[in-house]
């Protein structure tokens, strides 16, 4: 107890200090997403900045999949940075949540990077380098880079064989399917907005059917771990793949344009995005800040860029260099399109992005394909619900209050109560703090993100809509009830989820403890401690693990089910079964330890003379299971096998990492559902917190039944 | 009881070696990954390393920035932040278990189902209430604010676990104290906690695995490298424009070696711990 009390009073101590600011002298502060040799080369240009103004510039690093979320809550808060560096795509977005705030537009940068980062008459930024796609080839397998695309599926197809594939690129994604939707004529985002749904959607994605799964050029479900580790072995011939993908090459590589598509001789135009430095609202240092984004973009620290980081940079008074992935980037980016800055395009992203996952895997045509994301984008793009009157809340809360305080007042005069509340006065102390705690940390944020569900957020807009989520959300008025966008289906599909996991986990998970405790069986403690490690690796690195594993071509799991032969050739994330079993695989080998413990905990307190007896009188092991141990193992599991549904019922990690919901989002749950509707496409807070509520709701539900079902009062 | 016949005993353990077998492969995997000297994923059935190098680990130790090393610092945050959770949780938990277990004071059981409840708040709403509520108090890119968070998240479990335990501990020891006149913190202090050790152990385990492991909420919370714990990192090394696999699997096995270790050093106690009151209670 004393090494406990000095640990409590040495973190408390720790804690109760100020986290110090690290560097005393207010530097500007930049957050980016760079890494490698970007990341060495902005630092480099910072430290050269610094040398010439003494202005210190402070950089963070931060992951790249929480950057962006990172900028939006921060800088309306007044927390974020001074400066940040992203692409120019969120333009329309940031405009309208106020992130950034406009600059004085510079010489000496070529124009259609300084374009693409203006809109209602101002710039929002100052341009740093050009990123596009290439197309990369393996100087060893392919002596010249083909001009047109029919070249380049006469060559890939010649160098196809068992090991090495002719064209690798991760097709089924809307940015690596842009240079042949702008080849073919279509727009993400035309000048009536988006229509998905045109002839020149539908012969790209033909195309792109062609390319992916009709001709057998390519590997499986390439990933960008497949891409570069096929590359690295001297497997790919041609990939398609931005200037970021050498950074995971250790072979000699030719970066070229992307052909001539030969159907109609047009270009292939991928997406041009521009890198930016953007100067952040509220930034302590405004005027700091605008000087050094603007000589960041400037020569001089394009420079810097470009020899040090490799940068394709926009600045055109500089040295020019023999770099030939620069150049072949320079050279793409006079056939390519800037990324659209509608704040729409988040919408067109996800809906294509959940189209063509059956595109590529040939489970839909190119047709059916271009109508699955126009009725996809209808669905993300709806208009939000009409503003309703806010008066019949308020007289609804102040009803809801006035029941409470004529409960009170109610309880108050009953005497007995009074006199118990009196004596057991000192009780409260004891649940106090924790109840505090609770109150401030659980349920109001909660409660907040409650309200949130009566207002609709849209274009950094937010209004008061009432309950016209629930409404939208229940009636299912949007999607028709079976569909898998549905509410209903996807609390199908939960409940499911949530069923199947737990009868595997208590069946394995009992099963294991019951042949543990024998005491026949040889090293018990050292299974019993092997078998629990799922439990001790936190569950997002192994379910990443898994994820792979699940891989149709090059997955450990189709490789085992071949039992040494040729690997079987399940697709499992290709239908909605075998997508859901590999998620229920994964989840079920996280799962099992905890019952398996519980249960030999809860064996210990079962005397073994029980079922002695039962087996002397010649009960079989079945009749010995159900009579004798269930029964007495029934109560203490029970608590366990509660908690673990909710658990389970709201287990967002497998499923987000495993099968992210796919294919075309039939292996969502709820609670994943609600964070794709939050934070993939438009920001639907409101619909996502009405998704939270109504989780809420069922899982309370739930509980009820749960008590009667345990036979005692659980939750 | 008697033993069974051979050809039993060799089948129950041919199960169990089968079954462990697919228990650790993935495990294998991660340390495969992390002991190769290359950044990409391995394919292939073996999870056997085809080269030992301790590259990678060196990459992810010695990480740093403009201001310095970032690992040590990161490894400090994530340890301070977990055992003070542990602390907190803890101690919030076990006062209120100890009073719902004992008396009967009005309002028990609503309170004991309101620990519950909380259970099932869907985490995805959180987030962002969250960052506003600390972003008040100002305690964000703070540890502390991690703590307060954390320490929440894992009370309730930990009260529910802690009240089965404590009512199966005998009440007699405690009436004859307060007939000495010990207090009631006493006799918590002095009595009921050394007894209660086992489920003690294991809530504060719970509790250090709640901070040690999480990502989401430290993510959104943490904009300094140098207040960073270990999970943002890792989750760093995952991009978009790919994995860089070497370095993830490392800094996973650095990140769980500790749990790993003090899962075997809990492990009698969890047995203990985790199911006295739910087969007495």
């Amino acid at each position: 107890m004393r090494g406990l009390r000095t640990l409590l009073l040495l973190t408390t101590a720790f804690l109760l200090l100020p986290f110090e600011a690290l560097a005393e002298d207010n530097p500007l502060r930049l957050w980016h997403a760079y890494r490698g040799a970007e990341e060495a080369a902005l630092q480099a240009a910072a430290d050269r900045y610094t040398e010439q103004t003494g202005t210190k510039v402070q950089l963070t690093a931060t992951p790249f999949g929480a950057f962006e979320k990172k900028l939006e809550t921060a800088i309306p808060r007044g927390n974020g940075p001074d400066l940040f560096i992203a692409a120019h795509g969120n333009l329309g977005k940031w405009q309208d949540l106020n992130l950034m705030v406009s600059v004085l537009p510079q010489d000496g940068q070529q124009p259609l990077a300084t374009e693409a980062l203006q809109d209602n008459d101002l710039q929002w930024g100052h341009p740093l380098a050009l990123k596009t796609l290439l197309l990369f080839s393996d100087p060893e397998l392919v002596d010249a880079a083909p001009t047109t695309t029919d070249e380049l599926i006469a060559q890939a197809q010649a160098l196809t064989d068992g090991q090495t594939y002719g064209l690798v690129y991760q097709a089924g994604t809307p940015f690596f399917h842009a240079p042949w939707m702008h080849g073919f004529g279509a727009e993400s985002i035309g000048p009536n907005g988006a229509e998905l749904n045109s002839q020149e959607h539908i012969d790209a994605y033909a195309f792109t059917q062609r390319l992916s799964h009709t001709l057998d050029i390519m590997p499986k479900r390439p990933t960008a771990q497949l891409l570069s580790q096929l590359y690295n072995d001297g497997r790919a011939a041609f990939v398609i793949s931005g200037p970021w993908f050498l950074s995971e090459i250790d072979r000699p590589i030719r970066a070229s344009s992307l052909p001539i598509i030969s159907e109609n001789g047009q270009p292939a135009k991928p997406f041009l995005s521009v890198e930016a430095i953007f100067v952040a609202d509220g930034a302590r240092l405004p005027e700091e800040a605008a000087d050094f984004a603007a000589w960041l973009s400037s020569s001089e620290g394009a420079q810097i860029r470009q020899d040090t980081g490799k940068q394709a940079v926009t600045a055109t008074e500089i040295e020019p260099t023999d770099d030939p992935i620069i150049s072949a980037v320079l050279e793409q980016s006079a056939q390519a399109v800037p990324l659209p800055t509608d704040s729409d395009i988040s919408n067109v992203w996800r809906a294509q992005e959940k189209a063509m996952e059956a595109l590529v895997s040939g489970g839909a045509s190119a047709k059916r394909t271009a109508e699955n994301a126009a009725y996809f984008h209808s669905i993300y793009s709806r208009e939000a619900p009409t503003p309703a009157s806010a008066a019949p809340y308020w007289i609804l809360m102040l009803g809801v209050l006035g029941g409470g305080v004529w409960w009170v007042r109610r309880q108050w005069g009953n005497a007995d109560l009074r006199r118990r509340l009196r004596l057991h006065r000192g009780d409260y102390l004891w649940v106090l703090p924790a109840g505090v705690a609770m109150l401030i940390l659980v349920a109001l944020p909660f409660a907040m993100g409650a309200a949130v569900s009566l207002y609709a957020h849209q274009g950094g807009e937010w209004t008061f809509v009432g309950l016209s989520h629930f409404w939208e959300i229940l009636s299912a008025s949007e999607t028709g009830f079976t569909s898998p966008m549905s509410f209903w289906y996807t609390l199908v599909v939960t409940l499911l989820w949530t069923v199947t996991n737990l009868m595997l986990h208590v069946g394995i998970g009992v099963g294991l403890a019951l042949l543990l405790r024998e005491p026949w069986i040889r090293m018990r403690g050292v299974w019993r401690a092997l078998l629990i490690l799922p439990w001790a690796i936190p569950n997002y690195i192994t379910a990443l693990i898994w994820k792979t594993m699940f891989h149709v071509q090059y997955g450990a799991v189709n490789a085992l089910l071949g039992f040494g032969g040729e690997p079987a050739n399940v697709d499992w994330f290709s239908s909605f079964s075998t997508a859901f079993c590999a998620n229920l695989i994964t989840n079920t080998w996280l799962g099992f330890p905890f019952m398996m413990v519980v249960t030999l905990g809860a064996l210990q307190a079962i005397p073994r003379e029980l079922e002695e007896a039962a087996e002397v009188d010649g009960a079989s092991w079945w009749t010995r299971f159900r009579m004798v141990i269930w029964p007495l193992l029934k109560p203490a599991l029970m608590p366990a096998i509660i908690l673990g549904s909710v658990w389970t019922f709201n287990m967002f990690n497998v499923i987000y990492l495993v099968s992210n919901g796919g294919p075309m989002g039939s292996t969502e749950i709820l609670i994943s559902d609600a964070y794709q509707w939050a934070f993939s496409g438009g920001n639907y807070y409101g619909y996502a917190a009405a998704y939270a509520v109504l989780i809420f709701g069922v899982l309370l539900i739930y509980s009820r039944f749960a008590n009667r079902l345990a036979g005692r009062r659980v939750l | 009881m008697r033993t069974p016949g051979k050809l039993k005993v060799f089948i129950a353990h041919a199960a169990l070696v089968l079954i462990t077998i697919v228990t650790l492969y993935p495990v294998l995997w991660v340390l495969k990954m992390a002991l190769e000297p290359s950044q990409s994923f391995s394919m292939g059935l073996s999870p056997l390393p085809s080269e030992v190098s301790l590259e990678n680990f060196k990459a992810v130790v010695s990480t740093s920035d403009a201001q310095g090393a970032l690992f040590p610092r990161q490894l400090w945050n994530s340890l301070i932040v977990s055992l003070a959770t542990s602390v907190l949780g803890v101690s919030l938990a076990a006062t209120a278990a100890y009073a719902m277990s004992r008396w009967d004071f009005p309002g028990k059981n609503q309170a004991m189902g309101a620990f519950l409840v909380t259970q099932m708040f869907p985490g995805v709403v959180m987030a962002i209430p969250l960052y506003i509520l600390l972003d008040q108090f100002q305690l964000l890119d703070s540890l502390t604010g991690l703590v307060l968070v954390y320490a929440t998240t894992s009370v309730p479990f930990s009260v529910w676990t802690l009240k089965g335990y404590f009512d199966t501990l005998p009440v007699a020891l405690e009436e004859a104290a307060l007939l000495d006149g010990c207090s009631r913190w006493m006799i918590f202090r002095k009595i009921v906690l050394p007894l209660a050790r086992p489920a003690l152990a294991v809530v504060a385990l719970f509790s250090f695995l709640t901070a040690w492991n999480e990502y989401i909420l430290a993510a959104t919370f943490m904009n300094d490298p140098h207040a960073y714990t270990l999970p943002i990192v890792l989750q760093s090394y995952v991009t978009d424009y790919g994995t860089e696999w070497g370095n993830f699997a490392a800094g996973s096995i650095l990140v769980s070696l500790p749990v790993v270790v003090l899962f075997f050093a809990l492990q009698k106690h969890f047995v203990e711990g985790l199911t006295a009151g739910g087969v007495k209670g």
